[in-house]
């Protein structure tokens, strides 16, 4: 065997941060259970990821001792409850390096928060005095991909279809790749704005915006990035990738379900109106009309998901504690490892980049013409829990001509092992099916 | 689980030899044909019914699409039982197929009236695969309306 070697003084390979999988492993309960008599191998964290102790214990001692509502009481446990609401505001926005923690709206989920963007949009549309920046009309221009969720799709069909904008996409290369070839007649003078998914959650794609960015900059409009897939996975700086704004939810990074992220550049989020009227993001209010709380306020109406916000502030703790530099050099092994090991599988075909750069951990396959319902039926007799169908990304199955495909999606608490049993498992599928 | 009981032979053998598949035309220049075209939104399959009538019995039941073992398995036993049948008789099986389908492992089959459909017996323990399973035959039951002929009362609760 012969050994590259690093010259000195650039950074080497023991330099990079690793943790211990196996002590990860232990702080997630559910990993210990087991699936239809197999031992439970997990490979679908990309459609919602597991739980730590550590955040199912804030969530439960949050409601066992702090519970109260928010910034609506002098008493001390809505003091207590205001305060780790807002404290988890602010790990979030250092999590993000957030420039300012009025930045961080807290929201339902990533699909909220760009409908906030969107019906924002809207709403600004319909007010002659709104910020030109949020007016839309028709010979305006909305630019998503066709790499998309259907989260960041809908939305914007529905405002281009209120508003008479006109909506269009960045087209794919077949190896699942944005092909940006036609970035200057797609985003020109007449874009309002570009959402486009920072990691695909079907095919594993990272987007290098940088280009993107800089021509979102030279016309004018503003960028939003789908970091759902992304900021569970590796390290987010709101302020390197010069985003006006970016969601993301809090289920599938280890925090709970029904909390989730919108942020927005402040100046930008100031200058937009609200969207959901009622209690808390009000300034004054009389029977006539109403005037409205700076941000974040503005865009939290009513009672939030105070307990999930505070466990999701848990999660960015135990994210952070592991390091996501760590957490993302894991899943690169991994995943170049899966790469290798699904390779060997007869008739197994990628969709998306099949070489572990420009990539997350999350890999879509077909197996033969056998139906992704089926790959994933038997795999879940063996224990191995796969995703099959559309991904909420039907226009990506659409251009690679499949109905669905099967998909295998890693985390920090995946193993190699793992990988193994989900390559086993597909022999068995074959042997079912042919 | 006991994935044979899923993946019975008799199911892995209507989808592997699917029978009847295929959109045909109608032989009887009079007949009258409907059509319908489903899509199951959790998973993208998709199927196409097409029957021909006489206004008594179903003289072709012909379909197309793309779909899971269970969900093509399940065109290709439907076309076998239901065509040539008279509609009050196809109402029975439609009536049997749904029900079997609906009850959660609970309702035994009668294989007088199910035929191959009994095989789908363990389907019904599998709630995600239960619509996989009634794709074509509520396809059919779209398709048989629009062709003048009523077949089941039965809504789905899946
Ligand atoms: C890329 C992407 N965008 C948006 C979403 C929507 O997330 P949520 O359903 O939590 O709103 C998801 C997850 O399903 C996703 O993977």
């Amino acid at each position: 065997m012969t050994t590259i070697a690093i010259p000195s003084g650039m950074p080497q390979y023991d330099d990079v941060p690793r943790f211990d999988v196996a002590t990860v492993r232990a702080d997630f309960p559910i990993l210990d259970r087991e699936v239809n008599g197999h031992r439970l191998v997990y490979l679908d964290s990309a459609n919602t990821s597991h739980k730590p102790r550590q955040v199912l214990d804030v969530l439960a001692e949050h409601y066992a001792m702090h519970n109260a509502n928010v910034s609506r009481s002098v008493h001390t446990l809505g003091t207590e409850a205001t305060e780790a609401y807002e404290g988890a505001r602010a790990k979030i926005a250092t999590f993000i390096n957030a420039p300012s923690v009025d930045e961080v709206v807290f929201t339902k989920n990533s699909t909220e928060a760009i409908n906030i963007v969107a019906y924002a949009f809207s709403n600004a549309s319909l007010r002659p005095d709104a910020d030109p920046r949020f007016r839309l009309g028709p010979g305006d221009e909305i630019v998503i991909s066709e790499m998309e969720h259907h989260s960041n799709i809908v939305p914007w069909q529905l405002l281009a279809e209120r508003t008479g904008a006109t909506l269009r996409w960045f087209p794919l290369t077949d190896h699942g790749r944005l092909d940006e070839s036609g970035l200057e007649e797609l985003v020109t003078e007449r874009t309002k704005i570009v959402s486009l998914v920072h990691m695909s959650n079907i095919l594993g794609t990272v987007n290098a915006t940088a280009r993107i960015t800089q021509r979102v900059r030279e016309v004018g409009a503003l960028l939003l990035l789908d970091c759902s897939q992304s900021v569970p996975h590796l390290p987010m700086d709101v302020v390197d990738y010069d985003a006006d704004f970016i969601v993301f939810t809090g289920h599938k990074m280890c925090g709970p379900t029904g909390i989730g992220v919108l942020w927005g550049r402040g100046e930008l989020l100031a200058a937009m109106p609200p969207v959901f009227g009622g209690g808390s993001m009000i300034e004054t209010v009389s029977m006539a009309r109403s005037t409205f709380a700076a941000p974040p306020a503005r865009f939290e109406a009513g009672t939030p998901p105070i307990a999930e916000a505070v466990a999701l502030g848990a999660a960015v703790d135990y994210l952070t504690g592991i390091g996501m530099r760590a957490i993302q050099w894991h899943e690169k092994e991994l995943t170049a490892y899966a790469l290798d090991a699904l390779a060997t599988v007869p008739g197994l075909r990628i969709f998306g980049p099949n070489v572990p750069v420009g990539r997350g951990g999350t890999i879509s396959f077909a197996l033969g013409d056998i139906h992704p319902h089926d790959v994933g039926q038997v795999l879940d007799s063996l224990g191995v829990q796969v995703r099959v169908g559309h991904h909420c990304a039907k226009p990506v199955c659409t251009r690679f001509g499949v109905p669905a495909m099967t998909r295998a999606s890693f985390y920090l608490y995946t193993t190699m092992d793992e990988i193994d049993a989900l390559v086993a498992g597909l022999e068995q599928v074959r042997k079912v099916f042919d | 689980m006991q994935l044979d009981q899923l993946y019975q032979e008799i199911i892995l053998d209507h989808y592997k030899h699917p029978h009847g598949r295929g959109l045909r035309e109608a032989v009887d220049p009079d007949a009258r044909v409907g059509e319908a075209h489903h899509v199951n939104p959790t998973c993208g399959d998709e199927i196409t019914v097409r029957v021909a009538t006489d206004g008594k019995v179903f003289t072709d039941i012909s379909y197309d699409g793309v779909g899971c073992s269970i969900s093509q398995a399940s065109a290709s036993v439907l076309h076998e039982l239901l065509r040539g049948r008279a509609a009050d008789d196809a109402a029975t099986v439609h009536e049997a197929f749904v029900e079997l389908m609906s009850g959660r492992g609970q309702v035994t089959p009668d294989e007088e009236v199910l035929g191959d459909g009994v095989a789908f017996a363990g389907v019904a323990r599998y709630p995600a695969r239960v619509k996989c399973a009634l794709l074509s035959w509520m396809a059919f039951k779209d398709a048989a309306a629009r062709a003048g002929v009523g077949v089941s009362p039965t809504e789905v609760k899946a």
